[in-house]
């Protein structure tokens, strides 16, 4: 039955994280956007204690309000807390049983550890075929060599911590998709190295590292799945796929840290305007509206569209639905309605919106990531398209 | 438990009235647009599946199923998704048998509710909008006062479906600046009934002007009685049956300009597999999607009985844009045959445009 309701349980969840957004990340997020790559380090230990406490691992409809209530706290610290992250991911879709043991199981346990995904090089975004990385087998190891650049959380995962990361490279350059497969690397493994660290527009909290390999040597058990790839199939691309797959949990949840930042500007907006004694008059006709009020109602309802196109990509997930649509739909419309209505709001807070006094402007900042990583407004467009259509991709490029 | 999937009852209505909308509504929309009639065996047909009746309480004929504002979204969207005018058409009785449902006195709902329940379709209307610019439901410039045992009603409406052929008219009006409902039969004294309006889209429903001289009904009849009625929550079960119709209207145009994206070629290729024709597409999709969405929490509000003004009158916004930006996206695609009236998708840019003008032209 279709239902808004969340559990008493399900609610204090929420609650909880919306009280450590306010009490642990929002005062200081400002601090951590001037001082672009210094550690956190006492958010970093407290958040770890308290992971698994009133319901941090919820997945799901619930998982995605929660992250939406700590993004609205501030969506750069957010995305610097240890934790599977996106690496974590991969493996709990692509991996063995064997392999899920093996790499999940220090997130339960001693100190804060990272797991990163290494997909984009310098010559390759959206177009993850086109790929470079090498993996050549060589006895019982593979042997890594190329470059990874925006790498989230890169070095917390592999200099902070005992963590690893997800390498996406190509086992036969000739094979395209099929010659793709996700390999873990982990940390202090010789031959890899962090080179740097980006400057970014925003979420300067969150490290953005380029990797290098050079011959850099993983044990056979590392390649994520099925070890067999001594005979390339030209005509199957399951790894490939599998890390499409990844994208159908991971878009809905960047849409989610979409939702919280919009949800800050909103809301500042909206104490300056109950400050000044503004009242946004709902239930008038358009005409009597002012701009103003008009603006704050766009922006409102654009922000209630991308958060119920998010929790139903979420919930379908939840149920077992297949939802790569519906993961495509929230990307593209939380990321391009997150966009918009932080800077319609650095617009309507005029001399405010501009100073860095206030946090309007680190919202619009910290807001666009979201159209850009996990897949960019465009590729998620393209692939909705695709579904709609029921198109390949030589049918629509 | 947040959930986004219809009971299986639920399913059940929709599939029942997508059969009806497709059978019926789908064949006949562009002659009715054309004659500006919907044909009479398509209403009863549809007046049949007994949507009004299902919910009116057993001891007044009815049913006595529940009343959801869900359920009324998803049937008001199918029905739209076959075709507005005749959508407005069959639903235009509600208009009257939900508010005395849910907000008539004992001897209102006794009075009048079983006329619901019949097997031949009642009409019944109500009149809200009136004809200036800048109208505003919370100020109407119609007004009525008391005068010993009656109300007397002054002021104009337009807009006013099936008015010509409706035994039951319920007129919203302002009585000491609050806007009221009263409950008119056929041929009140100073009841006037103007011209069958020409409008740009929708032409298929019947409208009207009234015009009320002093019109004087018993004192009775106004909705609700001494407590008067909920007019908030009115607009708002109506934002939220208007923004489902929306949705309906935009998918039909949705599902035809992609069909028609796939078969005609361009340049050796199907025009769908250009990003400037796809993108659209996608979008058209996205909004389509979103506006249901936001549709289903409103309505879930309401049928909590919470204040689900910010979220309807939200939707309904969202909604007006939505439809008029995926039925020119229909057009568009279709190009100059989008602008032919051999297609459907003309006629759709007619009816979307028409949302944001028609406050109150349907109820939840």
């Amino acid at each position: 039955m279709i239902d808004f309701e969340l559990s008493p349980e399900e609610e204090a969840t929420v609650k909880a994280a919306h009280k450590t957004a306010e009490e642990v990340l929002r005062p200081i997020g400002r601090y951590y956007d001037e001082h672009e790559h210094e550690n956190p380090q006492e958010l970093i230990d407290t958040m770890w204690e308290r992971r698994g406490e009133g319901g941090a691992n919820s997945l799901g409809v619930v998982g995605a309000l929660r992250i939406e209530e700590m993004c609205w706290g501030d969506a750069g610290l957010v995305l610097c807390l240890a934790g599977p992250g996106l690496g974590g991911a991969a493996v709990f879709t692509s991996g063995t049983q064997e392999q899920m043991g093996r790499f999940l199981k220090r997130f339960g346990e001693g100190k804060p550890v990272w797991a990163a995904m290494a997909m984009t090089e310098s010559g390759c975004g959206s177009d993850t075929s086109a790929i470079t990385a090498t993996a050549v087998r060589d006895g019982d190891e593979w042997v890594l060599n190329g470059e990874k650049i925006f790498v989230t959380a890169g070095k917390r995962a592999l200099e902070d911590s005992d963590g690893f990361v997800v390498v996406w490279a190509t086992v036969d350059k000739t094979a395209g998709r099929a010659g793709m497969k996700p390999f873990v690397v982990e940390a202090g493994t010789p031959g890899m190295r962090v080179e740097k660290l980006e400057k970014k527009l925003g979420i300067r909290a969150s490290d953005t590292a380029t990797i290098v390999f050079e011959d850099c040597r993983i044990p056979y058990e590392n390649i994520l799945g099925s070890p067999e790839v001594r005979k390339i199939d030209r005509t199957k691309t399951a790894g490939f796929q599998k890390a499409m797959a990844t994208f159908d949990a991971t878009r809905p949840i960047v849409a989610a840290q979409a939702i919280g930042v919009a949800r800050a500007a909103l809301d500042f907006v909206k104490d300056v305007l109950e400050k000044e004694g503004i009242e946004i008059r709902y239930g008038v006709p358009r005409q009597k509206l002012s701009a103003l009020e008009h603006d704050v109602m766009e922006m409102e309802s654009a922000y209630k569209a991308a958060k119920l196109l998010t929790l139903r990509a979420v919930w379908m997930m939840s149920q077992g639905q297949a939802n790569s649509l519906e993961a495509s739909m929230s990307k593209a419309k939380a990321g391009l309605a997150v966009t918009k209505i932080t800077q319609k709001a650095v617009e309507l807070m005029g001399p405010l919106g501009y100073s860095r006094k206030y946090l309007f402007e680190k919202c619009m900042r910290d807001a666009k990531i979201n159209d850009i990583f996990e897949g960019t407004g465009q590729i998620n467009m393209l692939i909705v398209a695709r579904r709609v259509l029921d198109f390949t991709r030589e049918q629509l490029k | 438990m947040i959930s986004f999937s219809p009971s299986e009852e639920q399913q059940m209505i929709v599939n029942m009235v997508k059969q009806v909308a497709t059978d019926e509504f789908r064949k006949v929309y562009r002659e009715a647009d054309e004659s500006g009639e919907v044909p009479a065996h398509v209403v009863e047909t549809a007046w049949g599946l007994g949507f009004i009746s299902s919910s009116i309480p057993e001891e007044h004929d009815g049913l006595g199923g529940e009343h959801s504002a869900i359920t009324g979204c998803l049937i008001a969207e199918e029905l739209a998704w076959g075709d507005l005018s005749m959508a407005m058409h069959v639903l235009c009785p509600a208009l009257v048998a939900y508010p005395v449902l849910e907000m008539g006195t004992a001897e209102q709902k006794t009075q009048y509710l079983p006329g619901f329940c019949a097997e031949k379709y009642k009409p019944a209307t109500a009149g809200l909008i009136e004809p200036r610019f800048n109208f505003d439901p919370c100020a109407l410039s119609t007004t009525a006062r008391l005068d010993g045992n009656d109300y007397v009603l002054s002021g104009e409406k337009c807009y006013v479906p099936l008015a010509a052929h409706a035994d039951l008219l319920l007129v919203y009006a302002a009585e000491n600046g609050s806007s009221q409902g009263f409950i008119l039969e056929k041929g009140s004294p100073g009841l006037e009934i103007g011209e069958r309006e020409k409008n740009m889209g929708i032409e298929a429903l019947a409208t009207y002007e009234l015009t009320l001289n002093d019109c004087r009904i018993p004192k009775e009849n106004r909705l609700g009685r001494n407590n008067g009625c909920d007019f908030n929550r009115i607009m708002n079960c109506s934002r939220v049956a208007l923004s489902a119709m929306a949705v309906g209207v935009a998918r039909g145009a949705f599902e035809y300009s992609r069909d028609y994206a796939k078969e005609r070629l361009a340049f050796g290729e199907p025009i769908a597999s250009r990003q400037a024709i796809a993108f659209m597409l996608a979008e058209m999709a996205i909004e389509v999607d979103a506006t249901r969405l936001m549709t289903w929490e409103a309505a879930w509000k309401l049928d909590r009985k919470e204040d689900a003004t910010r979220e309807a009158s939200l939707v309904k916004t969202y909604a007006d844009d939505m439809v008029v930006m995926v039925t020119d996206g229909g057009v568009q695609i279709l190009g100059g045959h989008g602008y032919i009236r051999e297609h459907p998708v003309e006629l759709w840019l007619r009816n979307g445009r028409g949302f944001a003008a028609l406050d109150g032209m349907g109820i939840v």
